[in-house]
């Protein structure tokens, strides 16, 4: 009888399981088929997407009006983002994928800046028609093989899944048909030359990214330390630990970190090898009371600025979150604000004690060759061509870098149109309106407004 | 007699009441010492733009939080009384703000604690002022807890607080136990990614990219960030990029990629090592 009963109760319990286990099965697969869609999606989009460039790129060659060329152009543009936007969606990332990637982004850039040009000012010369035949070949290249993943994933019926599976686990000899196509794509595009692009369209990045420029010689460990210890303005004799950069660096460079012995405060810093120029500081330690204003805390960050020969700097934005006011300063050169040589430094408000600093942007800029040329338009003149919308309130000369990646001197307007206030930068020698931005306001704590 | 001075009484409460409501001299110290510049936070901000509203300069929202509105609103309250014209709220101009304006603290303290959209407008009835907030009903029991009264929130530029979120969440679920320069590292890290062309180009595209952060794969992205986790993403935005340019980073005791351990590493940030894809020739 008893036995009876405990059959029939371990039978339910089995049925129950079963039931229970079988319902969970269904749900991961249902889950792992919406994963698997989800990336099927994706690389369908891109392999259309890749499609579609080849052919407008290829349209866009013969075309000859300049009306018909921007629009083109600008849909290249959107394109590339697309498929920029679809590479993202798809498990690459442990893939050697960046070169494609990057030919993508370098089709997106090359067609923007060409599309927003003044083409009748400035035609299409010989060499960007060479480059554009150039993308279009390759990117037909792209396409192909992307064409014979695409053909074989459709015919047999592979999974995205599995390749996830295969790129996390790291089996070397895992043998994949779409990691193996994708190996070849980026092959094909490490192939291509890297001077393919003009000297118009490399000199975008005008910027110092590797710190090459500054000036200065070689400094010792011993320096850096002294350096470092000027910087962190830690009175007592604190504790150091100081290294050199590793071999994937791209600039030569220091990390010190110093504990001041008292208060176990901790400071790093970086410090260029060349010249022993500070990169950037952060003090880390809890502030918790604001004792000074915002005002008072500028003043020390000004003084911070002098104490470390940082010379001829402006404030141009100062805020405040908890206990902490930050400052961004532009340097001046000859009344002229120049924006990509700025610095960050941020502000304790209990003691005025700088924890925070970056001058990594003024670094790379700095140094960069720059003559600034006399103004042909008068500031009146400039200020004809802003909306007239626009009530100006504030102006005066700046340097910026404009769309196309070109420094240039302009009027900077401050103005407002109702409770919004804009920065409108006009340029200084044929009056170009270089760049419009409405500038924030803070914004509303949304806990609050709930 | 007794008529008299009850009619008397009556009178003076009403004088009272509205003398409490809007029309009440100003305390002459009411400000505190502080130069109020822009980009300030607090309860001078507050008492600066209620001032400012009550005698028309300022129209935007009285929320304590000194942005391009209030600034030039001042300058033109400068301009208009013969100030230097610099957006700053110094000893001078105070003082003559204080003279030409009205300002009940309680008032409007208690308007902005209520959620209430209000103007300080002087001349207008008071009642029509204010528009109650729809979610009045719930008592927010925070506020006890809050010293200053300010609604509004400094961002990096470019950023929304939301970004800043999403970010703490991410580098919170990273790298919750290392230290703050670890932190930094890794807002700083995903941020280099936006810029990169070979990444995608948005924060959430950055951290969403599949097989790009275990924290995200493994569901730890979705654990309640720190402070410290948003200050580093703060940090990082400010242009704080401990990890010298680097694009990748492993935890060697976690990093399950055979690839990452290849790369040529660029530094050592608390357990993080910052790597490079290529090897670059420095001397």
């Amino acid at each position: 009888m008893i036995r009876n009963i405990v059959i029939v109760c371990l039978l339910v319990v089995v049925a129950g399981t079963s039931f229970w286990g079988y319902q969970e099965h269904k749900e991961k697969n249902a889950i792992l088929i919406n994963a698997e869609n989800t990336y099927q999606r994706a690389f369908h989009d891109l392999s259309y997407h890749v499609d579609l460039l080849q052919d407008k790129i290829g349209n866009t060659l013969a075309m000859n009006s300049k009306k018909s060329i921007s629009p083109a152009l600008t849909d290249v543009w959107r394109i590339t983002s697309d498929a920029q936007h679809d590479v993202g969606q798809l498990p690459l990332t442990l893939l050697p994928f960046n070169k494609t990637e990057e030919f993508l982004s370098e089709i997106g850039t090359f067609s923007y800046q060409t599309a927003v040009r003044d083409l009748d000012k400035e035609p299409l010369n010989d060499d960007e028609y060479a480059k554009m035949a150039t993308l279009y070949n390759q990117a037909g290249d792209i396409q192909k093989e992307l064409r014979k993943v695409q053909y074989l994933v459709i015919k047999n019926n592979l999974r995205w899944m599995d390749v996830e599976t295969a790129l996390a686990s790291q089996k070397e000899n895992s043998d994949n048909t779409i990691i193996d196509g994708f190996k070849t794509v980026e092959k094909k595009v490490t192939g291509y030359p890297e001077n393919s692009l003009n000297p118009s369209f490399s000199s975008t990045k005008y910027e110092d990214e590797n710190y090459q420029k500054l000036k200065g010689k070689k400094i010792t460990k011993e320096e850096a330390i002294q350096i470092a210890k000027h910087y962190s303005g830690f009175s007592a004799d604190p504790a150091i630990k100081i290294e050199k950069n590793g071999k994937g660096a791209n600039y030569g460079f220091y990390s010190v970190s110093l504990v001041d012995q008292e208060t176990k405060a901790e400071v790093n810093m970086d410090i260029t090898k060349k010249g022993g120029f500070p990169i950037w500081l952060i003090n880390n330690r809890d502030i918790n009371e604001s004792k000074l204003s915002l005002n008072d805390a500028n003043l020390k960050a000004q003084k911070f600025l002098k104490d470390h020969d940082f010379e001829q700097f402006e404030l141009y934005e100062s805020s405040e979150y908890d206990h902490i006011g930050l400052f961004n300063f532009v340097s001046v050169v000859d009344g002229v604000r120049i924006y990509p040589d700025s610095v960050t430094l941020k502000v304790a408000l209990d003691d005025g004690g700088v924890i925070g600093f970056s001058a990594a942007d003024y670094l790379k800029t700095h140094n960069v060759n720059r003559k600034i040329n006399k103004a042909r338009l008068s500031m009146e003149d400039a200020k004809e061509k802003i909306n007239h919308k626009v009530t100006i309130m504030e102006e005066r000369k700046a340097l910026i870098i404009n769309d196309l990646g070109k420094e240039t001197l302009c009027y900077e307007y401050l103005g407002t149109i109702d409770n919004d206030t804009y920065r409108i930068f006009i340029n200084a020698d044929n009056g170009n309106e270089e760049k419009v931005e409405k500038l924030k306001n803070p914004e509303p704590v949304y806990e609050n407004i709930l | 007699m007794k008529g008299i001075s009850s009619k008397w009484k009556g009178l003076l409460s009403v004088c009272v009441v509205s003398i409490c409501l809007v029309t009440a001299p100003a305390p002459k110290e009411a400000f505190s010492n502080q130069i109020i510049q822009r980009g300030a936070k607090g309860d001078d901000v507050i008492e600066l733009q209620a001032r400012l509203q009550n005698i028309g300069y300022y129209h935007g929202k009285i929320d304590g939080a000194y942005g391009w509105g209030t600034y030039w609103a001042l300058r033109n309250f400068q301009e208009a009384f013969g100030l230097p014209i610099d957006g700053l709220a110094g000893e001078s101009t105070k003082k003559k703000l204080t003279n030409a304006s009205n300002f009940n603290k309680a008032f409007v303290h208690e308007q902005i604690n209520k959620g209430n959209e209000f103007t300080y407008y002087s001349g207008v009835d008071v009642d029509k002022q204010i528009k109650q907030s729809e979610t009045q009903s719930k008592p927010k029991t925070e506020k006890t807890e809050k010293t200053e009264t300010t609604k509004s929130a400094s961002v990096p530029g470019g950023y929304s607080q939301n970004d800043i979120q999403l970010m703490a969440n991410a580098v919170y679920g990273e790298s919750r136990g290392e230290p703050y320069i670890g932190q930094v590292a890794v807002a700083a890290v995903i941020l280099n990614r936006v810029e990169s062309p070979s990444f995608p180009n948005t924060i959430s595209g950055v951290i969403f990219e599949p097989l790009a952060f275990t924290a995200v794969a493994d569901g730890q992205i979705w654990l309640t960030p720190n402070e410290q986790a948003k200050n580093a993403v703060i940090d990082a935005m400010n242009g704080m990029d401990p990890t010298g340019q680097a694009e990748y980073y492993f935890n060697p005791d976690t990093a399950t990629s055979k690839w990452i351990w290849t790369r040529p590493q660029i530094k050592k940030l608390g357990n993080i090592f910052s790597v490079n894809k290529e090897v670059n020739d420095l001397d």
